[in-house]
């Protein structure tokens, strides 16, 4: 379920930014809910920034019943055990990465364990390929991101709400909410971090980088 | 999506979350409302925003004196105050939009998810694109624009006329009356969606013809196309579709990498 391909960023601006799924197909499907969960346990061990499985969100998410206090309090992340034992039914389950060498150790422990579902990094392919080869793995097979190159190009938004709105590949995080909470931090009304996890919300697949998130938003806050 | 004008309050939270910029705020009525026509039931605006099942007329009170003083109301802005986010029953043609922009339905024609694609996500247990092949990934609409079903009949007829093949498990191919000409069923074409995905595959001789049929259709399309391109990796790690990309003047740096741990692994015949 994931949708990763197409996040934007200059390499710079993509160094801390790596989507490691698990996915089963028709071939494997039955009986791989333990597998994926056993994917996102070990997922959890090497510190992720978020996670996500079975559409529920990642660590931050919606509530359909709120108390007026949320206004003043800060809102509870959930949980990595929580986010597995939401995970109900096969399909993608994701951990998003702020540093390359995790991912490394990540993908040792993965072959090790010899899980039997396709895993795929989704991020810089020069890092993800040498990721691989550092765990003793070569790429079996490769999607590059192309961006978006044809068609009314001009009515794209401006590069940082790009780099924010495409977190969510599936556009749940809308560009009108992404400069709305610029605007929010500029003035001082938001931290980068609320901000972050005001769009983390948004996104059902837990694909959502936080922690690129909020350095986009300090940036912002700062004028760069 | 609707939105019940007895509940809402025009805190004007959920105009910024659509990310079709559908909704607005009515300034004779002070109600939000959803332009039918540009919504594409994506339901980010009921999943996403969090509810707090407040009195609508408590919440219009409070708002107007906070209005009268002139003070500067702050409130959170992922939140609808008084639930007035309200989906509705979808019919068919308009069912298809929903399908294709709320990333929990999982598509009927490939009980995938998302955008119903599995890519080369799986290709070390599928073997879909196999040496000496590249798969093709034509995203329209995204990020942020949406597409009409009439924009993508026209870059996949152009598409199919070059003689390009169609993945069978994809869901806009489910949806052409003829798989080969690429064009898809009449009822559908004018139904707004917040993206699709054309997946295609031809030789690796053949990537310079669909990206000339692509370059060739831009300026016929309403909406931004996305493109990504897939091959299969040889024993090294290598593939020659980096060559031929940046031979078309494509310059990337970011995508998949499937790490070929899936099982039953996809033997190829040699």
């Amino acid at each position: 379920m994931t949708n990763t391909l197409h996040r934007y960023g200059s390499p710079e601006g993509l160094r801390d930014d790596f989507v490691v799924f698990a996915i089963p197909t028709k071939a494997n499907r039955e009986g791989s809910l333990p597998k994926l969960k056993a994917f996102l346990e070990i997922a959890a061990k090497h510190g992720p920034v978020n996670m996500g499985g079975g559409g529920k969100g990642g660590f931050h998410r919606p509530s359909a019943r709120l108390t007026p206090l949320v206004h003043w309090r800060e809102r509870a992340a959930v949980t990595p055990a929580e986010v597995i034992e939401g995970c109900e039914s096969p399909g993608t389950v994701a951990a998003v990465f702020d540093d390359i060498e995790k991912v490394k150790r990540l993908l040792a422990e993965l072959r090790q364990r010899d899980l039997g579902m396709s895993i795929n990094v989704s991020g810089l392919t020069e890092d993800a390929r040498s990721a691989a080869e550092a765990a003793g793995l070569t790429r079996h097979s490769v999607e590059y991101s192309l961006g978006f190159p044809f068609g009314e190009t001009d009515r794209m938004p401006d590069r940082r709400t790009l780099e924010l709105a495409t977190m969510c590949g599936h556009s749940m995080v809308a560009f009108g909410l992404v400069q709305k909470l610029c605007q929010l931090v500029r003035e001082g009304r938001r931290t980068p971090t609320e901000a972050a996890r005001c769009l983390a919300r948004f996104c059902s697949c837990g694909v959502f980088n936080t922690a690129r998130a909020e350095r986009l938003l300090a940036d912002a806050r700062d004028g760069g | 999506m609707w939105i019940d004008p007895g509940r809402c309050v025009g805190c004007a939270n959920c105009v910024a979350v659509c990310p079709m910029g559908a909704i607005a705020v009515d300034a004779r009525t002070h109600r939000a409302a959803v332009n039918e026509d540009e919504c594409v039931e994506c339901y980010t605006c009921y999943r996403g925003m969090s509810r707090e099942h407040l009195p609508p007329a408590a919440v219009r009170a409070l708002r107007g004196v906070a209005r009268l003083f002139r003070f500067r109301f702050d409130p959170e802005p992922d939140v609808c105050p008084t639930g007035a986010l309200t989906p509705r029953e979808l019919a068919w043609p308009r069912s298809v939009r929903r399908a294709f922009s709320d990333p929990l339905v999982p598509h009927e024609s490939t009980g995938v998810a998302g955008r119903g694609t599995e890519e080369v996500k799986t290709n070390d247990v599928t073997g879909r694109v196999r040496a000496g092949e590249a798969g093709f990934t034509v995203e329209f609409g995204r990020p942020g624009i949406g597409v009409r079903f009439r924009d993508i009949d026209r870059v996949t007829r152009a598409l199919g006329a070059a003689g390009v093949a169609f993945e069978a498990m994809n869901p806009v191919t489910s949806l052409m009356t003829d798989a080969r000409t690429g064009a898809i069923r009449d009822d559908i074409l004018d139904e707004k969606v917040l993206s699709a995905i054309v997946e295609v595959k031809t030789g690796l001789d053949r990537v310079s013809d669909v990206v000339r049929v692509l370059r060739s259709m831009a300026d016929q399309v309403s909406t931004v196309i996305s493109l990504g391109v897939s091959a299969r990796c040889d024993a090294r790690g290598a593939t020659d579709l980096d060559a031929l990309l940046h031979a078309e003047g494509f310059r990337f740096w970011r995508g998949k990498t499937n790490l070929g741990l899936g099982r039953p692994l996809y033997r190829e015949a040699v």
